[in-house]
């Protein structure tokens, strides 16, 4: 099943620059997993050296966070829209 | 009426009321019309204590729109100079304020948009042993700053004193906007558990940032702090507004509070501030990897003159470069030098670029492991070639 992954800003870059990808999953887990790897660049922002997504990832299923409901186990239906959250500060240096 | 009817007795509520005078009576009417407001939402208004931590592009839109509304006390905190790469978003300043301190610089203007309000300044840097001293006074603290460190500590302060902190935060075209309140809701870090480790993410000085972005979300906390004063509407406690100035899309996330939170949840493990810089893993010591790992701008310019053998990487956007580059120099960015090292010749000797120095720090470190052992560091990046050497090289 087919759904749409916003990329945020600082993320982009590692995507050609496109903010919303398709992919194809039947969970969180799977679409993340396909996102990497059609922008490999991803991986190591998203994930860790133990293949766990780093913990200052948020990814939001609709207008939920992942962590609230089956984090990668969470089934997708059709329609559905995962972001990934960045947290980010500002201007400093 | 709304989530914060009960809240009408924490803030902006000083007992009596203040009255407002005739002058501020003429000068508020537009909100004592409104019924959501009236002359009760303005006299709270007045009541009412805010803190505004950092006067950059954030707080430009927060202190001119709180000043002007009538918040009765404004803090302000903060402790830069006005720099004239400021001057595309942080609409408080003008040309003749480079070079002033911020705070002071503000302070007037905000004194000229409002006189019938105190403001009060603290020009200081905020830290874990100054700021639950600092926030105490205050009803509401508003977030402006511009570091991850200073973000968590600000979380961290409103939590243990019970605080609503209205939360802000911008990149490039994008932005955040949230109320993180740990006694009626999640915090920031019930969200953002852990900051990114540093380098990981581009600030704004590498990123950039769209001028009129600070505008737009400074704007929206402003009126959320309005909001939470007046008891008027819903505020965004548990929301997280996420805004893309590029799209012109507005989205909204659920927030929930994270049960195990060290700082907000019912069992805390964190009682008292920590150290923000080490928990965001900013070396306390700057690093010194040895003397040959830098190379000083007036070193590299008589190499360069010698006729030196030297190649002079730039690990730049290449927007950057072209704004300014020294001659002569190569470009690889340096999310792509990964892929491209095979470009370089691992025994030439090299002196590495960025703008400031931190990219090219990380650019050096990463090609030393590679092999590339006379790989050096240009300090000050393009900044002081320009300052030092070239003043032909735009700074920017």
């Amino acid at each position: 099943m087919s759904v749409i992954i916003h990329i945020p800003t600082p993320l982009r870059r590692f995507t050609g620059e496109q903010g919303e990808i398709e992919v194809q999953g039947q969970t969180v887990g799977d679409a993340l997993r396909d996102l990497t790897h059609r922008h490999p660049a991803l991986e190591r922002h998203l994930y860790n050296e133990q293949g766990a997504l780093r913990s200052f990832v948020n990814v939001f299923l609709n207008d939920e966070d992942v962590r609230h409901l089956g984090r990668d186990a969470t089934p997708l239906k059709v329609g559905d829209t995962l972001s990934i959250i960045p947290s980010i500060a500002g201007g400093a240096r | 009426m709304t989530l914060l009817a009960d809240e009408k007795s924490t803030i902006g509520r000083a007992e009596p009321l203040p009255e407002l005078g005739p002058q501020e009576i003429r000068r508020y009417s537009r909100h004592l019309i409104m019924p959501e407001v009236g002359m009760e939402g303005q006299r709270r208004l007045k009541a009412a204590k805010v803190l505004l931590i950092g006067a950059g592009g954030l707080g430009s839109p927060l202190g001119l729109y709180l000043a002007a509304a009538g918040v009765g006390t404004l803090g302000v905190c903060d402790f830069d100079v006005v720099d004239e790469t400021n001057l595309h978003r942080q609409v408080l300043f003008g040309r003749t304020d480079v070079g002033r301190p911020k705070l002071d610089a503000a302070l007037g203007r905000l004194h000229e948009v409002n006189p019938h309000i105190q403001l009060v300044p603290h020009k200081l840097r905020l830290d874990s042993s100054n700021a639950l001293e600092l926030f105490a006074p205050y009803d509401i603290v508003v977030d402006g700053t511009d570091n991850f460190p200073t973000r968590y500590l600000v979380n961290d302060a409103c939590v243990l004193l019970g605080k609503p902190n209205v939360y802000g935060s911008i990149f490039r075209f994008e932005g955040q906007v949230s109320i993180f309140w740990g006694a009626k809701g999640p915090c920031y870090r019930c969200l953002f558990p852990e900051p990114p480790p540093d380098g990981l993410v581009p600030s704004c000085a590498e990123g950039g940032v769209l001028g009129v972005l600070p505008g737009i979300i400074g704007s929206l906390q402003a009126n959320e702090v309005i909001k939470l004063i007046v008891g008027a509407g819903d505020p965004m406690i548990g929301r997280l507004l996420l805004f893309d100035a590029l799209k012109m899309k507005f989205r909204e996330l659920k927030l929930r509070k994270d049960p195990d939170c060290p700082i907000c949840s019912e069992h805390p493990t964190q009682h008292e501030l920590i150290d923000y810089q080490q928990f965001c893993g900013i070396p306390a010591q700057p690093e010194v990897p040895g003397g040959d790992f830098d190379i000083q701008v007036d070193e590299l310019k008589q190499w360069k003159d010698e006729g030196r053998e030297v190649t002079i990487l730039d690990v730049r956007t290449p927007q950057e470069w072209e704004i300014a580059r020294i001659e002569g120099s190569t470009l690889i960015p340096l999310q792509e030098l990964p892929d491209r090292m095979n470009e370089l010749d691992p025994a030439a000797t090299m002196a590495v670029l960025c703008h400031h120095g931190p990219r090219s720090f990380q650019a050096v470190r990463f090609l030393r492991q590679m092999g590339f052992a006379r790989a050096r560091n240009l300090a000050g990046g393009l900044e002081a070639w320009s300052r030092d050497v070239d003043p032909s090289v735009p700074r920017y």
